[in-house]
């Protein structure tokens, strides 16, 4: 029973436990900083990357080579007008983009940026807190950043940020439960929900070669993570909810100044923080790919850390610069026909796995078990329906790279030859008597 | 919200602390978010609007769930954001929003009898929560948790333990419960294809578009091929004929006599330029 549940406590907890309180202000401002500059430092990127992968320069004006090009976006969009449409709700709209804000800064909290280090000379973990239910923060926020776009949908009173807004609640909800099923098999793995706990259940390697990684032990889950996390964050191809060219700018068409800024900050804090998510569930965290001390320990992890968190970034920008919108109906079936479905088996099998390491079963055991499965997914592959026949008498018109006429083709006759409508053709002086000349019109 | 921060931060604290004992922090959380979970409550209540008092019941709960967690149950306070606020509120929100923003309340008894039984069911229920809240006052011993969540796997282990063993009976039936009423929602909303064909998809809508022989392009606008581009303007077909797909009958029903020049000027018989209308007047 107990190798199912983790220590007591964890040793990232350990170490966090007796932070003073000044050191504790120091990582939230140092978080908030760390935010922020990512922020910055992502739009840049982005633009930069996309306009590489379209054969154009990008951003290169200000500060050097365009780096700075995003702040100066970003003070010029602070010191613009502010307007709240007439049919605007008034608290509900100056609300949303603070609440959509909020948790996103309050998620990367539970992230563990490195291990243990020396911080004017306090030894402690770079990660401002660890609970053991750590995951749910994530989670928790997530979910309450959601209220943001919806409401600010709702409250502008106008019809294509209600629609971006009903778009993303139905959106976030599902993908949420890909996300958090994907998360499931990693916490089966880990025993804790603790991010720290999580990071060191990775640090050993697999075969003596590979890391340790859930990414290569639980690779569905690790691919349904990642679709979902993209599907959460409303980022391309699935940036529904602000499609520009069907709603205009989708939940934030009426919002202006500070509080577009706002939500730009948000999506831009959210998608660093399942980037960072994915990066200590699934890619070992600030663990370097080989287990020992070789740069591996103190704040190397940062490094490592950091170094992750881009490679999951630049995919989201690669991403944009590569597949166009889905349709809204596609994207809902990939949701729910697929995603669940799948991460739902793949629980089930990892469950399987895990009872047959813990309980030691015997070879036999195993093998039978193995062939009560096989004969299981037979069983049920006998039982779908066949699919349906298509018409063979019919020679494939379309989509079989050439159009083919059927063979049973009766050329159609051809319409009628109209007349010209017309009753009687004016004779040409007539026509120019008319029309007024160049000289009359002056 | 940087209250929440701090609160998360003291979390590890309980293994230390052996006995239990009502800190101080906990108390200044208390007092705070006490009165923010009656004020979302009664704001709920007064709220004119659906989707304010949607928010109100929201502040509410992340207030309670805030109270679990200081009161040394993360994983029911995390769960609680999640499921109540994240999904179920949400969904709320979801069904106000779709309805729109000036729907008011319906004051017509749609159940008959519904006020009666509203009223009796509310006093059965306010006699219900004053009785446990009365007991829970006098004859309950408080006893926190920071013991059960030092032993066992901590918090989250402990619940599991005891949802899987001693409470598997009432948690199965529970789900049970929702499958059932999801199944029940879904039958209720789904909306029957019966004897209808299965919608086409896209490869079966384009063969039978070929297979029917019929225009396979798109039909002929105003003015295609045709010397102006106004819908009076009608295309003409290659051999100068006009294409009488892209007549309008607006116009056909007009005044032929209105479009003469137009007609003229389809028919090729109208004015024609010559090389010096481009220097204008001068000609």
């Amino acid at each position: 029973m107990t190798k199912y549940l983790a220590a007591d406590i964890g040793d990232t907890a350990k170490l966090l436990a007796d932070d003073p309180i000044w050191l504790i202000l120091i990582k939230v401002v140092g978080i908030f900083a760390f935010l922020v500059v990512m922020t910055l430092f992502m739009i840049n990127w982005e633009r930069k990357v996309v306009a590489r992968m379209q054969h154009r320069p990008g951003p290169n004006r200000v500060g050097p080579n365009g780096w700075l090009q995003s702040l100066a976006d970003g003070l010029k969009l602070a010191f613009k007008e502010d307007i709240r449409p007439v049919l605007a709700d008034k608290w509900v709209f100056f609300l949303a983009p603070v609440i959509s804000c909020i948790p996103a800064f309050l998620a990367f909290s539970v992230i563990p940026l490195a291990g243990e280090v020396n911080l004017f000379g306090q030894q402690t973990a770079l990660q401002l807190v660890d609970l053991p239910v750590g995951v749910l923060v994530v989670l928790a926020c997530s979910s309450l950043g959601v209220y943001g776009i919806v409401l600010s949908g709702w409250a502008s009173g106008s019809p294509y940020p209600l629609l971006g807004a009903l778009r993303s609640a139905a959106q976030v909800i599902s993908y949420e439960i890909a996300m958090g099923l994907s998360i499931v098999a990693v916490i089966m793995f880990t025993g804790s929900l603790s991010t720290g706990d999580i990071v060191n259940a990775q640090a050993s390697t697999v075969l003596g070669v590979l890391p340790g990684w859930f990414g290569i032990l639980l690779f569905p889950s690790f691919v349904i993570y990642v679709v979902s996390m993209v599907g959460e964050t409303n980022r391309a191809p699935f940036d529904l909810p602000e499609a520009e060219s069907e709603l205009v700018g989708g939940f934030h068409t009426e919002y202006s100044s500070l509080k577009f800024a706002l939500f730009f900050l948000a999506e831009y804090v959210n998608m660093v923080t399942v980037s960072a998510l994915a990066t200590t569930l699934f890619l070992g965290g600030y663990k370097a790919p080989w287990s020992g001390e070789f740069m591996n320990t103190g704040w190397w992890g940062l490094l490592w850390f950091i170094g992750k968190t881009l490679f999951f970034l630049f995919l989201f920008i690669w991403l944009r610069g590569t597949l166009p919108r889905l349709r809204y109906d596609q994207f809902m079936k990939l949701g729910w026909k697929v995603l669940v479905p799948t991460s739902l088996v793949w629980i089930m099998a990892v469950a399987v796995i895990r009872t047959g390491a813990i309980q030691q079963l015997s070879t036999a055991q195993r093998l039978i078990a193995l062939g009560v499965v096989v004969g299981l997914v037979l069983l049920v592959s006998f039982l779908l329906p066949d699919k349906k026949v298509q018409d063979t008498k019919g020679v494939p018109l379309a989509g079989s790279g050439f159009p083919v006429p059927p063979l049973d083709l009766v050329v159609p006759k051809a319409a009628p030859k109209r007349k010209v409508k017309v009753a009687n053709i004016p004779k040409d002086d007539q026509v120019l008597a008319a029309a007024p000349t160049a000289k009359e019109a002056e | 919200m940087s209250l929440l921060v701090s609160l998360l931060a003291q979390q590890p604290e309980p293994v230390q602390r052996a006995v239990d004992t009502v800190t101080t922090g906990e108390v200044i959380a208390f007092w705070v978010l006490g009165p923010l979970a009656l004020a979302g409550a009664l704001g709920m209540l007064f709220a004119r609007n659906a989707v304010h008092s949607a928010l109100w019941l929201v502040l509410t709960m992340l207030s309670l769930g805030v109270l679990y967690m200081v009161q040394q149950a993360p994983f029911l306070g995390f769960v609680q954001i999640i499921v109540y606020t994240g999904a179920i509120m949400m969904l709320f929100l979801f069904v106000l929003m779709m309805v729109g923003r000036d729907s008011s309340d319906s004051v017509v008894e749609v159940i008959r009898g519904q006020r009666l039984a509203a009223a009796l069911l509310g006093i059965g229920f306010a006699v219900l929560m004053v009785g446990s809240v009365a007991r829970a006052l006098t004859s309950v011993e408080p006893k926190g948790l920071a013991e059960a969540n030092a032993t066992n796997g901590g918090n989250v282990g402990n619940i599991g333990v005891k949802l899987f063993t001693d409470y598997l009976f009432p948690f199965e039936l529970t789900s049970a419960l929702l499958i059932v009423a999801a199944l029940g929602a879904m039958i209720l909303a789904f909306v029957g294809r019966d004897g209808k064909p299965s919608k086409k998809t896209q490869k079966e809508l384009v063969e039978e578009r070929f297979q029917e022989g019929k225009r396979v392009g798109s039909i002929p606008g105003p003015g295609v091929f045709a010397t102006a581009n106004s819908v009076a303007t009608p295309a003409l077909l290659p051999d100068g004929s006009v294409s009488e797909e892209s007549l309008f009958e607006v116009i056909e029903a007009t005044d032929k006599s209105a479009l003469s020049e137009d007609v003229a000027d389809v028919a090729g018989t109208g004015h024609q330029p010559d090389p010096h209308a481009l220097k204008g007047s001068e000609s």
